[in-house]
């Protein structure tokens, strides 16, 4: 035993500077690790966003009046709207099918008279519902304007109004609602997912394909020692990817950071060695490049994407989907990523979710040790 | 002669792509488990938001008022509180996304025509779920306003909004987002079988062989985009009717308008493929290609946030996006029904995107040859 520990350090050493060749002969591995992350958080950085402005909304006004022309001022000055005056509904209506408008307000010709309060009766908006979330929105910022424009004329004109229950709201760690905020941490995790698996998942593939992998096997080398080799220099490069990405997000994109950065570095070694495990035991089980991208492709990035908890939020879905979330490891990194920057360190949060991933690390980096195992046998 | 050549390279690339079972599995299956999974996890509707209340006043018109709430298929009524400092505790540790707290004077105020406060502590994590359930809290709460002031007589506000959404009555997020997915799948599975094929060959040096050949450029182009577009074709094909039959979107426009989209939109995907695939020399080359070309395609492509929002410099990147295009098409022939007119102006510009990029891929050819 004792004589064979100096060796294997050898030989583990071998087997590293061997890939650090391969991977500096093919620089393709340092674009995954670098340029991907930055290309892509700085694309998505800036172009994400679900903070809707300026949306285009037609207001027809059939009869001409001063309440009409304050109501329709009222939209001019709010930042979501730009609002586009038409005379007739039908008007508005085409405008609406040819996608220029994404709702209509539609002030009848009797407006002024309801507005005063004489005859109760409803206004009415429409909006392009193809986009339900954006309908959603539009329909609420319409209101909002409404509602302060009327309490407004109402107090001017000395009309009383009650207001039974006030809803007052707070929001916490995230005040001004910046989506950019919740989703830079996201797309943080929806990167390194990608750039963990597509590391990993073509090197064995290639070694299989070209037979090198086999040649690998009669050496004295354990492994043991192949798995490390093939995981050490991917890490590495997968951490320095991590740690631009993290400095992207606060630098640049002005994400308040609460946590603390060594929880941040535990939790993202944690999931560094899930993803990049994945992706290891796709190479292994497959052993074909193009099985292997395919089967990358399919099991990172949209899984990443949708059910992480990262857009949609998970305890919305259908219960046997909400199981299948509790597969993908983003999952658990996206919880803790979107607590450590907005909330800081929340042990209840952050402890069962790095304990979910160090499960998975040791998941898939055992099976890949176990199925490299059974094939030379 | 030609079309004979052409026909052999097109069955060896289909055999290629089909002789091994697993590459037949990969190519054909998860796309469809995908769009079920993903079908119903895309959706920005709430529902089951866990929500706790701090209740110090316990009188009659805050349970009426709280009733609502717990009557609201939106909302799941976990915790009932009796501290203030529990309400750190149970939005900090994500159990609760939501905590009504209506203080000691809300009945008082209420009855004396004070405006009473309901104060709604709201997680702000993810700002999107926060204001869409502080909009299902408004409006459960103008509701019993309305109610209440009916009831009393009193003078509410004199006019309210009626919003009407059309194509889509019931704003159902689903039918945006399978829609979407359409595109999303049919995309990833096109440029897969494209983006690896000439750089699977360069790899292990059968590309050069294919070049001695008598073949033309063109034809060793017509040969490898092909089996894309048609793989590409049956598994359109294939969620479409998914997403009518299973997700019950309905089809309002013409399968014409849709398929004559849907080859404008598989020619672009496959000319990127090819393209990308000429330039790497290697898999991983191509497989890091793909993914830079398809993530922020994906992404830009106001499948998930809408290009209105975004800045202009990247509105303008999003231009080069075939499936920004595709989107358009597939959601307004699916819930509008729109015909040729209104769909021009997003099908020339595929066409344009399949022209250019099918060129770069032969010329790509050619330059290597020389």
């Amino acid at each position: 035993m004792s004589k064979n520990r100096a060796p294997a350090g050898r030989r583990l050493r071998g087997l590293l500077r061997k890939e650090w060749l391969q991977i500096l002969r093919d620089p393709s591995s340092i674009a995954i690790a670098f340029v991907l992350p930055a290309a892509l958080l700085l694309l998505f950085g800036y172009g994400v966003s679900l903070d809707s402005r300026h949306v285009p909304i037609g207001i027809v006004i059939e009869q001409p009046g001063a309440e009409a022309a304050s109501f329709a001022g009222a939209f001019r000055h709010s930042p979501y709207f730009e609002p586009r005056l038409y005379m007739t509904r039908q008007e508005a209506v085409a405008a609406l099918r040819r996608h220029e408008l994404d709702g209509i307000v539609v002030l009848p010709s009797d407006f002024a008279a309801r507005a005063k309060g004489d005859r109760a009766a409803p206004v009415q908006v429409i909006a392009n519902g193809v986009n339900a979330n954006s309908a959603r929105l539009l329909s609420a910022y319409v209101q909002g304007v409404w509602s302060s424009w009327l309490t407004r004329e109402l107090s001017a004109r000395r009309i009383p109004m009650a207001v039974p229950v006030d809803p007052r709201p707070r929001i916490w760690f995230n005040a001004e609602l910046r989506s950019r905020n919740y989703l830079v941490p996201g797309l943080l995790v929806v990167n390194m997912t990608l750039v963990g698996a597509l590391l990993t998942a073509l090197v064995f593939a290639r070694e299989w394909e070209r037979g090198t992998l086999e040649a690998l096997m009669v050496t004295p080398v354990t492994l043991r020692e192949i798995l490390l080799g093939k995981l050490l220099p991917y890490f590495v490069l997968g951490a320095g990817g991590t740690v631009l990405s993290v400095l992207m997000a606060v630098y640049l994109f002005q994400v308040p950071l609460r946590g603390s950065l060594w929880v941040l570095a535990v939790t993202s070694t944690l999931f560094l060695l899930a993803a990049l495990g994945m992706g290891l035991l796709i190479s292994i089980a497959t052993r074909n490049q193009f099985v292997a991208g395919m089967v990358a492709i399919i099991a990172t990035f949209l899984p990443a994407f949708l059910l992480s908890g990262f857009l949609f939020d998970i305890d919305s879905m259908p219960a046997p989907i909400q199981v299948i979330t509790h597969l993908i490891a983003a999952r658990y990194y996206v919880a803790i990523l979107q607590t450590l920057f907005l909330a800081g360190n929340v042990w209840s949060v952050i402890l069962p979710n790095a304990a979910a991933l160090a499960l998975m690390a040791a998941f898939f980096l055992g099976l890949s040790r176990r199925r490299l195992h059974k094939r030379i046998e | 002669m030609m079309g004979a050549r052409i026909v052999a390279l097109f069955v060896k690339e289909m055999l290629a792509l089909f002789k091994d079972k697993r590459s037949r599995f990969v190519v054909i299956v998860p796309p469809m488990i995908q769009l079920i999974v993903f079908g119903y996890a895309a959706s920005y509707d709430l529902n089951n938001v866990r929500y706790a209340v701090y209740d110090q006043d316990g009188g009659a018109a805050a349970r009426a008022l709280l009733a609502r709430f717990e009557g609201s298929p939106t909302f799941r009524l976990t915790h009932t509180i009796g501290r203030e400092a529990e309400i750190a505790d149970l939005i900090d540790a994500r159990d609760v996304l939501l905590v009504l707290q209506l203080d000691s004077r809300f009945g008082a105020d209420l009855s004396a025509g004070r405006p009473a406060p309901l104060q709604v502590i709201i997680d702000g994590r993810n700002s999107n779920t926060a204001q869409a359930a502080l909009d299902y809290v408004n409006r459960i709460v103008s509701d019993f306003n309305r109610d209440w002031t009916a009831a009393r007589g009193l003078h509410g506000p004199p006019v309210h909004l009626v919003t009407r959404a059309w194509y889509n009555p019931n704003l159902e997020s689903r039918w945006f987002f399978v829609t979407g997915l359409v595109g999303i799948l049919t995309l990833v599975v096109t440029m897969m079988t494209t983006a690896m094929s000439v750089a699977r060959e360069r790899e292990q040096g059968t590309f050069d062989q294919l070049l001695v050949t008598p073949m033309r450029p063109v034809e060793i182009l017509v040969g490898k985009a092909l089996p894309g577009l048609l793989i590409g074709l049956f598994e359109a094909s294939l969620v479409v009717v998914i997403a009518v039959l299973w997700f019950q979107v309905p089809l309002h426009g013409s399968l014409t308008v849709l398929y004559a989209g849907m080859i404008l939109f598989l020619l672009a995907a496959v000319g990127v493929g090819l393209m990308i695939s000429s330039l790497a020399v290697t898999l991983q080359q191509a497989l890091l290609g793909a993914f830079l070309f398809m993530v922020p395609a994906v992404i830009l492509s106001g499948f998930a946030t809408p290009i209105a929002n975004m800045p202009e410099p990247v509105q303008w990147l999003t231009l080069g996006d075939p499936l920004r295009y595709y989107l358009i098409i597939v959601r307004s022939v699916f819930l509008e029904g729109a015909g040729f007119p209104l769909l021009a102006g997003q099908m020339w510009p595929l066409a344009v995107i399949a022209v250019v990029t099918l060129a770069v891929a032969a010329w790509l050819f050619r330059h290597r040859m020389q």
